[in-house]
C-alpha cells in the first residue's frame, strides 16, 4: 500500500490564467534575499491560495497573481520558483 | 521648549494613508527631506478637541519593519527612534486597507509590538463592502489589543472619530517602550491571516470591478493600444486644451507691456522692465496652462492607479534595455518634470536599475522643454491635419517625445552593457484597486505645482532674464551699431557660436544656450529678450515671438533646436538632484557629459538631413 499521496505541483508559472492552486513549496534558495524578502511581504507562504489573473503583453511577462486579497506582479522567472498544488473546481 | 507630541501615520503602500494624513492634517503639510538620505519627510499640524497642537508625520509606505528600500528603512528607523533628525513618535496610526487585511496586518502586528501607544485605522472601508466584504472592527480591535476606528479617508469619513480616539490616547499616561522584538515575518504572517478570517462576518463573492477593468487594461492586446492612446490623448490635449488659456495670458503680457511703457519714461529702466522683464517673464509664464494639464493627466493615472497597470504592460520592455517595469513610473513621471522624477526612483531597490534609471531620466520630455517646442513648433509646423482631430503640430510634439523616449531606451541599454553591468533585481509590485481620486486631492496637487512653477518664473527665470537683459543692454551700441553686436552677452554668444555653428545655430541660439542651463524654459524668455532689444521699435510683445523667429531662422535651424533640446541636459536642478540622490558629482558629471555629446550629434545630425533634403 502506499503511504501519503504526493500531490502533484507544478511551478506558478506553469499555472493556467484563472486556476486557483494553493502554494506547496517555495524554494527560498532560488531567490535572492530581496526578492525573497519581497515575496514574503506580499504573503506568499505554503498553504496560501494563488490564482494567475493577467499577463504581460510582452513574452507573457510579467505576471499578476492574486496571493490572498491581493493582486501582485512578478516576473515569470520568481514565479517558476513557487510550486504549487491546483485546485479543482 | 516642549517639541509637540508626534504622532506617526504607518500603514502599507496602497493603504490609503497618504488621503488619510491628507484628510487629518488638511492643506498645512510641509514637505522636506530626513537628513542624509533622500527621502521624503511630510509633516503637518493637526489640532485636538482641547486646542493642544499635535505634529503629524506621513511615514513612508512599508510592508515590514525588515526594509526593502530605502524608503522603508527610514519607516523602521524612525519607529524605533533611530532616525537622525527626528524625535521618537509618542504615538502612532496604523493605517489598514478593510479589503487587504490579511496582508496588512501583519505589518499592524509588527508594529504594536513596539509598544508604542497605537490606535488602528480600518480604511477603505466602503471599497471592502463593495467587493462584498463585512467586517467586525470590534472583533478586530480584541484581537489587536489596540483601538480600531473605520475609516474612509477620501471621503473624510471616520476622521472625527480618528481624532477623538487619538485625542484619549495621548491624554492617557504612558509608560515607556518595549524593545523591538523581532517575531519571525512567516509567523506573522499566519496570525495575521487567524486574525483577518476572525474579523470577517460575511463574505459575499462578487464579480470585481479591478479585475473586470484589469481583463480590459491589461489585455495582452487591448492593453498597450490603450496605453499608447491614453499617452497620445494626454499630449494631444496639452495642446488643444491648452490654446484658449494661453491667448489669455498673451493678451494680458501685451496690454501689461503697453502699461508699462507709457507709463515709464525712455530710458534704461523702460527697457529692464518691459524688454526684460515682462517680456521674457510673459514669455514662459504662458507655458503654465500647458504644464498644468500635463501635471493634471499624471497626477489623475497615480491617483487612479492607472500608473502601476502601466508599469506591468511595460515592465517586459523595459527589461530588455535592462531597466524594471518599476522604472517606468519615474520615468513617466520625468515627463512632467525630471526632479520629481529622479526622485522617486527612491523606489527602485537595485542600486544599478536605479542609477540606470536616473541617469537616462533627463530624456524623457519634461515640461520645461514645452515652452521651447511649443514655440519652435509654432512658429515653423504649419498647423494643418493630418487626419481628423490629429493636427501636424501635435504630431511633431508626439515625435520629439518618441525621440526622448528612444533615446532612453538606448542610452539604457548601453549603460547596462557598459558601466552599469550586472542584473536587476527584478519587477515586483502591488496592482492596488482602481479608485477615483478625490476631486480635492487633484486640486491640491495641480495647486502645489502652478505655485513651484510661477516661483520659479518670479526668482530663477527672472533673475536671469534682467541678467540677460543687462549682458545684452551694456555697452549700448552706438548709431549704425546693432545691439547684439557690441553687447557683452553677444560676445560671449559669438564665442560658442564657433561651437555651435557646425550643427546650424544662430548667434542668438548660442546666446540663449547659456541662460538656458539654469532652466530649459529660460531659452524661450533668452530669445525673447534678445529680440525685443534689438528691435526697439517694434512695440515689444505685440509682435508675437513665432513671427519674429519666422524671419530669422531657417527651418533646417529650427528642427536643429529641437533636436538639441530633446537631449541636452540643460537644467541646474536636475543636475543638483541627480548629485544628491546619487550622494557625489561622479554621475551628475558624466549625466551632462553624456547628453551634452548626444544634443550635440543629434542636432548636427537633424541639421545636415536637412540641409541635405533642402529644406
Amino acid at each position: 500500500m502506499n503511504a501519503a499521496v504526493q500531490p502533484q505541483t507544478i511551478s506558478l508559472d506553469q499555472l493556467k490564467l484563472g486556476t486557483r492552486a494553493r502554494v506547496a513549496s517555495i524554494d527560498w534558495n532560488g531567490l535572492d534575499e530581496g526578492e525573497a524578502c519581497r515575496l514574503q511581504h506580499f504573503g506568499f507562504d505554503e498553504g496560501v491560495a494563488v490564482e494567475p489573473l493577467h499577463l504581460g503583453p510582452f513574452g507573457r511577462d510579467p505576471i499578476a497573481i492574486r496571493v490572498g486579497r491581493m493582486t501582485v506582479a512578478i516576473r515569470r522567472k520568481h514565479a517558476s520558483a513557487i510550486r504549487v498544488v491546483p485546485l479543482s473546481r | 521648549m516642549n517639541p509637540l507630541p508626534l504622532v506617526a501615520v504607518a500603514g502599507n503602500p496602497n493603504a490609503g494613508k497618504s488621503a488619510l494624513f491628507n484628510a487629518l492634517t488638511g492643506a498645512r503639510q510641509k514637505v522636506g527631506n530626513y537628513p542624509g538620505v533622500t527621502v521624503e519627510r511630510k509633516s503637518g499640524r493637526l489640532t485636538l478637541a482641547d486646542g493642544r497642537p499635535v505634529e503629524m508625520v506621513d511615514l513612508p509606505g512599508s510592508y515590514s519593519l525588515d526594509p526593502a528600500s530605502p524608503d522603508e528603512a527610514v519607516t523602521r528607523d524612525v519607529l524605533l527612534g533611530r532616525q537622525k533628525g527626528e524625535r521618537h513618535p509618542d504615538a502612532l496610526v496604523v493605517v489598514l486597507d478593510a479589503s487587504n487585511l490579511d496582508n496588512h496586518l501583519r505589518f499592524a502586528l509588527q508594529l504594536i509590538e513596539l509598544g508604542l501607544p497605537t490606535m488602528v485605522a480600518l480604511n477603505m472601508v466602503d471599497l471592502a463592502q463593495r467587493d462584498g466584504l463585512e467586517l467586525d472592527s470590534k472583533r478586530l480591535s480584541a484581537e489587536l489589543g489596540v483601538p480600531v476606528i473605520e475609516t474612509v479617508a477620501v471621503r473624510r469619513r471616520g476622521i472625527q472619530e480618528l481624532q477623538t480616539a487619538l485625542d484619549d490616547m495621548l491624554s492617557a499616561p504612558f509608560c515607556g517602550v518595549h524593545e523591538h522584538v523581532k517575531s519571525d515575518l512567516i509567523h506573522l504572517q499566519r496570525r495575521a491571516r487567524e486574525i483577518a478570517t476572525a474579523a470577517v462576518v460575511r463574505e459575499t463573492p462578487v464579480r470585481r470591478w479591478t479585475h473586470r477593468l484589469d481583463s480590459v487594461l491589461l489585455h495582452p492586446v487591448a492593453g498597450p493600444v490603450i496605453l499608447a492612446l491614453i499617452m497620445f490623448v494626454m499630449f494631444q490635449a496639452v495642446f488643444a486644451w491648452s490654446q484658449t488659456p494661453v491667448s489669455w495670458i498673451e493678451d494680458a503680457v501685451a496690454w501689461l507691456s503697453v502699461q508699462a511703457t507709457a507709463a515709464l519714461p525712455e530710458g534704461l529702466l523702460r527697457s529692464m522692465v518691459v524688454d526684460g522683464a515682462i517680456t521674457g517673464v510673459g514669455a514662459v509664464i504662458t507655458f503654465l496652462p500647458q504644464i498644468l494639464i500635463l501635471f493634471f493627466f499624471i497626477l489623475l493615472l497615480e491617483g487612479t492607479g492607472y500608473m502601476v497597470r502601466a508599469a506591468f504592460l511595460m515592465d517586459r520592455l523595459m527589461h530588455g534595455v535592462g531597466l524594471s517595469g518599476r522604472a517606468f513610473i519615474p520615468l513617466l513621471s520625468s515627463f512632467a518634470c525630471a526632479v520629481p522624477g529622479i526622485m522617486a526612483t527612491r523606489t527602485i531597490d537595485d542600486p544599478k536599475d536605479r542609477l540606470t534609471t536616473i541617469l537616462v531620466a533627463p530624456l524623457m520630455t519634461c515640461s520645461a522643454r514645452l515652452p521651447v517646442y511649443t514655440l519652435i513648433i509654432a512658429a515653423f509646423i504649419p498647423n494643418t491635419r493630418v487626419v481628423w482631430g490629429v493636427g501636424l503640430q501635435g504630431f511633431v510634439m508626439f515625435g520629439l517625445y518618441i525621440c526622448g523616449i528612444a533615446g532612453a531606451l538606448v542610452a539604457a541599454l548601453v549603460l547596462r552593457r557598459g558601466v552599469l553591468k550586472g542584473t536587476g533585481n527584478g519587477f515586483m509590485m502591488e496592482l492596488p484597486k482602481y479608485q477615483w481620486p478625490p476631486l480635492k486631492d487633484l486640486v491640491i496637487g495641480i495647486v502645489t505645482r502652478a505655485q513651484i512653477f510661477l516661483k520659479r518664473a518670479g526668482t530663477i527665470i527672472l533673475g536671469t532674464t534682467i541678467l540677460l537683459w543687462a549682458l545684452s543692454s551694456v555697452p549700448q551700441a552706438g548709431p549704425g551699431q546693432k545691439q547684439s553686436d557690441v553687447s557683452i552677452a553677444g560676445k560671449i554668444g559669438a564665442g560658442i557660436e564657433v561651437l555651435v555653428k557646425p550643427i546650424g545655430f544662430n548667434r542668438d541660439i548660442s546666446m540663449a544656450l547659456l541662460p538656458a542651463m539654469a532652466a530649459r524654459e529660460v531659452a524661450v524668455s533668452s530669445i525673447a529678450t534678445v529680440y525685443s532689444i534689438d528691435s526697439p521699435d517694434e512695440n515689444a510683445g505685440a509682435q508675437r515671438l513665432e513671427q519674429r523667429l519666422q524671419h530669422r531662422w531657417s527651418l533646417a535651424t529650427a528642427l536643429a533646436f529641437l533636436a538639441w533640446f530633446v537631449f541636452a541636459p540643460q537644467c541646474i536642478s536636475t543636475i543638483a538632484v541627480t548629485r544628491r540622490e546619487t550622494n557625489g558629482w561622479k554621475w551628475p558629471l558624466f549625466m551632462v557629459s553624456y547628453l551634452f555629446v548626444l544634443a550635440y550629434c543629434a542636432a548636427g545630425l537633424t541639421y545636415w538631413t536637412a540641409m541635405a533634403l533642402g529644406l
